[in-house]
């Protein structure tokens, strides 16, 4: 969405490739997309998600590398791709810092907690705090229909060190080294790894990793949507669910990044809750 | 002297096949190998199947879909080829991506190719840095090639960056592009085959991605020591099987 606008800004052309289930289940992005006058491309292979979408778009910059620029929203890929991606999301926690500044009196909560599929805006609600110790850092990821039922994108519990787009980091796949199909209701998480900073948290233990299923999550929509009036998208949901077993003290302050709006997951929600 | 090394001293055009290991039957593997060797064929790319092959179009990434389905793995390829030195003798190179070698073990990885007999490794997604760094000894320790990839949009430095490590040949990728996504060269790559030709590197290259024919070999071959043909073989394979290869490489060999 954000370069189909830039490029409409611009007057560039713009290609998107998105896997064909998530042009289906995303349908109005698609068509926003469509209205900025980007052309999408649909993702034919493999789970036909965020993976082979990234796929099929690094295979147009091999073909095109002369009058292409190659540009991606997740924190995944090659050097220098995910740093950028996290640079451009540091306004999250920039603008973090100064808001709590205002509503709480101090710019460094207790807990920033923020959804990973390949960690954009986790890496963007993160980046100011990850040199505070103090503020403790919680990811949460697709556990989709559960952890261990062969459908889920729960990168640090199913993962292993390994090579994909161009990076090495947490990744699900075969002993063999081949990548394992993710899955996930929502299609920001739909990846089966992480960014290399997230496979660093986790490493370091500087985050802690939480999954949530897709039950779990929806049901955490749905709450957000009755008690404040705002519609999350699914990938936000599976953040929100944490607090029904995540324990914090009455006076901690927590930041829950809310990366995205639901009208994109509407069609989702709509089949799931049969609305 | 390695097999590769000894090949590319023949005083000829190196016609060099690329398959997919497991393809189109599992057990095919062995057969499509000395039948390239009974026919002529100078040097082969085995091509280690892998889920997300970034650098391939949709002819080699179908036949490692397929070939995985197959059951191909590292293991069932190195428990294939375990006694392939006893019936062929042409060089034969490992053509994959990194991550199944990294789950594999590089180490172990390498010692079972210097086991089985594989000459080198093609490894379009492990960067030269990173195998300078950390791999070039361990591929050296057992007797393997690194073969590294250049376009045209590679820069002189890095090519004689690559050169100064090599000890094999300089894999020329025709143009930017994936596998299989060419027809027919034209001056723009030609111009490109020249350029590269007058750097007078140590490593002589051979042309891959984009050879199908007669007509693209002979013109490859006009600048660079030999050339590879992957994407027209598979579709051979696809059609034909792997018994009769004779029919693929006589028009290649004979014109």
């Amino acid at each position: 969405m954000a370069t189909a606008t830039v490029c409409a800004l611009a007057g560039l052309e713009c290609i998107v490739y998105m896997g064909e289930i998530d042009i289906a289940r995303q349908a109005p992005n698609v068509a926003r997309m469509k209205m900025l006058g980007a052309e999408v491309r649909p993702a034919l292979s493999g789970s036909r998600t965020l993976k082979d979408a990234t796929n099929e778009a690094i295979r147009d910059w091999i073909n095109n590398p002369v009058d292409t620029h190659y540009i991606i929203g997740s924190a995944v890929g090659p050097h220098p791709y995910p740093d950028m991606v996290a640079r451009f999301q540091s306004v999250v926690s920039e603008e973090t810092k100064w808001q709590l500044k205002e509503v709480e009196g101090r710019e460094n909560p207790d807990y920033v907690v923020a959804c990973v599929g390949g960690g954009s805006n986790a890496a963007g609600a993160y980046y100011h705090y990850l040199n505070e110790p103090d503020v403790k850092l919680i990811a949460v990821e697709a556990a989709g229909k559960g952890i261990y039922t062969g459908e889920s994108a729960a990168t640090s519990v199913l993962g292993k060190e390994g090579v994909i787009h161009g990076s090495k980091t947490l990744l699900m796949q075969t002993t063999d080294g081949q990548i394992t199909e993710p899955y996930s209701i929502s299609a920001g998480l739909d990846y089966p790894g992480v960014g290399p900073m997230h496979a660093h948290l986790y490493e370091t233990k500087r985050a802690e990793f939480i999954s949530v299923t897709d039950d779990e999550a929806m049901t955490a929509g749905l709450e957000l949507s009755q008690l404040e009036g705002i519609i999350p998208a699914i990938e936000t949901s599976h953040a929100l669910a944490i607090f029904e077993d995540k324990k914090f003290k009455p006076e901690d302050v927590v930041v829950i990044s809310l990366s995205g709006r639901g009208d994109k997951d509407l069609n989702t929600y709509i089949d799931y809750f049969k609305l | 002297m390695n097999r590769i090394q000894a090949k590319l001293q023949e005083d000829k055009k190196l016609l060099s096949i690329y398959f997919t290991a497991g393809y189109p039957n599992l057990n095919d593997t062995v057969t499509t190998i000395e039948n390239l060797e009974q026919n002529g064929v100078d040097m082969i790319e085995i091509g280690l199947p892998f889920s997300d092959p970034l650098a391939d179009g949709p002819t080699i990434q179908a036949s490692s879909t397929q070939a995985l389905h197959n059951g191909m793995t590292s293991t069932v390829l190195f428990d294939q080829l375990k006694d392939i030195r006893k019936t062929v003798s042409i060089p034969l190179i490992l053509m994959g991506y990194f991550n199944p070698m990294l789950q594999y073990g590089v180490e172990a990885f390498c010692k079972k190719c210097q086991e089985v007999g594989i000459d080198g490794l093609i490894i379009p997604d492990l960067p030269v840095e990173v195998y300078h760094e950390e791999y070039k000894a361990i591929f050296e320790q057992y007797g393997l090639l690194n073969v590294f990839l250049i376009t045209p949009q590679t820069s002189e430095a890095r090519i004689r960056y690559m050169d100064s490590i090599s000890d094999g040949f300089i894999y020329m990728v025709s143009s930017a592009s994936t596998t299989g996504s060419q027809s027919g060269f034209g001056n723009e790559q030609t111009d490109y085959f020249k350029r590269i030709a007058d750097l007078k590197l140590t490593n002589p290259q051979v042309i891959g991605f984009g050879i199908s024919d007669y007509e693209t070999f002979s013109q490859a071959t006009q600048y660079a020591k030999g050339a590879i043909i992957g994407s027209a073989f598979i579709n051979y394979v696809t059609a034909h099987g792997v018994d009769d290869l004779g029919a693929f490489t006589t028009p290649l060999l004979n014109s």
